[in-house]
């Protein structure tokens, strides 16, 4: 094999990726959801920045502090301080059993490995093999939102794509410029606030954070 | 519960003392092997071969009861307990040894044979696992799909022992027995199957010799394969998360309530057994993802090294299961199904990701 050794960590850390994201779809709590997406930021920093070193990309360096400041630190604790303030930390709701979305999952897997092989042969970066990792991880945040019910693991899923999506940016064309990048990281801050002042307004509303409530169109 | 009578042991004619038998059986079937090897290589690394070979599962059946009691150790502490002594497994089985077995009227030839089947499949298991040599020569009697069936084939004679007496208890731990093997021995082989991608062979010394002791390379597929790795083996031993080892509970006993009929040397042998299968579990295991310090093919001066090294690992795994055991809570019967599923998912994912990231 004749990938460096930086390379390989790189791989490494895009198989944690992975493994993070099938975790999250089989996790069933809140609080144990927002850890692991917490350890998938800190994966995604560490796997940046780790690109930046060995490519002198020196503008992905600021991307690996942003995710680390937001993804690891600031929106892990805010989630934490909602889950205990809407004091949901039950039982998340699952449409599929377990097993089943697992399955699921993997045949994702499979599609997306299939789907980056040719894209990531025309690329032209050290990175392009995780790829494939970062598109599945798309899916699969995809997949977590589909098959939850309640509001906030549907923002984390959200969350989770767009952890995955920055992975896919940096595996294929080492990362978007810094401004747009950040602009995004501005964009999901206030997003995840906003987010934050819905989730009451929905409980108060609805007595629940269960989003089968909100697909009836009847006047109350 | 039907009453039943019992049978003093007098009346069954005495098996052979226990050491024996084990080693006899092992170090028979390892002397065929050598008897063809010996054909194609000849002279003095060949007696050291088998010197070796028996050193290692001799050593490997006696430390057994060892990396139990640490383990139990370990546990104790971790629990705020005072802590058993490490030589208590060893005082366990010499208590057993010295009882009289006891045994029911309809029990069949079978009941008595299964224990001396399941500890002579642990020991062949621990002669062919490298654990501080690496190409013994036994090691080629087996490859890492034929230890898969060496394991299935104790589990069977353990399953017919359990529903041979007829209790209501023994056929329930035989079919729970069956259903959580029969979901992780696919995984096993998944997990087998893995590292037999990255070395392009099913024999595990070959394995060992691309892991260890070629050119150093961090395999991704390999991190997924020792997750499900774990998953499985406690799974296989009945640890924690899927059975208890310490509990007589009828809702939740899987092993032991296959072996609730066993008494006195039966018993010590299916408790050595059970030793010797989380002795082996943790060698395969260490083979297969920590494999640096395994002395290689004819390397004498890298034994002691290797013992040493193997010795911190076992101990530094035995005190991750009991932490791993310590915070974690049972599984209910029917969520184990679940957590083999996803051990086998994982497994299959290694495979996936070497495709992508290594082939």
């Amino acid at each position: 094999m004749a990938l460096t050794y930086h390379l390989q960590v790189v791989n490494l850390l895009a198989a944690l990726l992975l493994l993070i994201s099938f975790a999250m779809l089989s996790q069933r709590r809140i609080v144990n959801l927002v850890t692991l997406f917490a350890w998938q930021g800190a994966a995604l920093s560490a796997s940046t920045a780790i690109v930046a070193w060995s490519t002198g990309q020196h503008h992905l360096y600021w991307s690996a502090g942003l995710t680390l400041l937001l993804k690891v630190i600031v929106m892990p604790w805010f989630f934490y301080r909602l889950v205990r303030q809407l004091d949901v930390n039950r039982d998340v709701e699952a449409m599929l059993n377990i097993p089943t979305t697992m399955l699921i999952g993997i045949a994702l897997v499979i599609f997306a490995f299939n789907l980056a092989l040719p894209i990531s042969q025309m690329s032209g970066t050290v990175t392009r093999s995780t790829l494939g990792i970062a598109m599945a991880c798309v899916l699969l945040a995809f997949l977590m939102m589909i098959t939850r019910r309640k509001a906030i693991t549907q923002v984390i899923g959200f969350l989770a794509m767009e952890n995955s999506l920055f992975f896919a940016a940096t595996s294929a064309t080492y990362g978007m410029p810094l401004v747009v990048e950040m602009g995004v990281a501005l964009d999901v801050l206030v997003g995840v606030f906003v987010l934050g002042i819905f989730f009451f307004q929905i409980r108060e509303t609805f007595d629940s954070l269960d989003l089968r409530h909100m697909e009836k169109l009847k006047e109350r | 519960m039907a009453t039943r009578t019992w049978l003093p042991a007098a009346e069954i004619p005495p098996s052979p003392p226990l050491e024996k038998g084990g080693t006899r059986l092992s170090a028979a079937a390892s002397v065929s092997t050598i008897a063809a090897y010996s054909a194609s290589k000849k002279g003095g690394a060949m007696t050291t071969g088998i010197l070796l070979q028996l050193l290692q599962t001799l050593a490997a059946i006696l430390l057994a009861p060892l990396l139990l009691g640490w383990v139990n150790q370990c546990r104790a502490w971790l629990q705020g307990r005072g802590a058993p002594p490490l030589t208590q497994p060893y005082r366990v089985l010499r208590k057993l040894f010295h009882k009289d077995a006891v045994i029911a009227h309809n029990a069949s030839p079978l009941f008595r044979f299964a224990p001396y089947m399941i500890f002579a499949c642990m020991a062949l298991a621990a002669g062919i696992v490298p654990t501080f040599a690496n190409d013994l020569p036994f090691s080629p009697a087996a490859d890492a799909i034929a230890l898969v069936g060496v394991f299935a084939l104790a589990r069977v004679f353990l399953a017919l022992a359990a529903m041979d007496i007829g209790t209501a208890f023994g056929s329930l731990g035989a079919r729970r027995e069956m259903l959580v093997s029969f979901l992780a021995e696919p995984a096993l082989l998944m997990v087998f199957f893995t590292a037999s991608l990255i070395s392009h062979s099913t024999a595990l010394p070959t394995i060992v010799e691309t892991l260890a002791h070629k050119h150093f390379v961090i395999y991704p597929s390999m991190a997924f394969a020792a997750v499900a790795f774990w998953m499985v083996s406690t799974a296989e031993n009945a640890r924690i998360p899927v059975d208890n080892p310490s509990t007589h509970l009828e809702l939740t006993m899987i092993h032991e309530a296959m072996i609730l009929e066993y008494s006195a040397r039966h018993l010590a042998l299916i408790e050595w057994a059970v030793a010797l299968k989380l002795f082996t579990y943790s060698a395969l295991g260490i083979a297969l993802f920590l494999p640096w310090g395994i002395a290689a093919r004819g390397d004498l001066a890298a034994l002691p090294l290797a013992a040493l090294t193997l010795l911190v690992k076992m101990m530094a795994g035995g005190a991750a299961l009991a932490l791993l055991e310590a915070v974690s809570a049972k599984l209910r019967l029917f969520r184990a199904p679940e957590y083999l599923g996803t051990a086998f998912m994982l497994a299959v994912l290694g495979m996936l990701t070497h495709f992508l990231l290594e082939a």
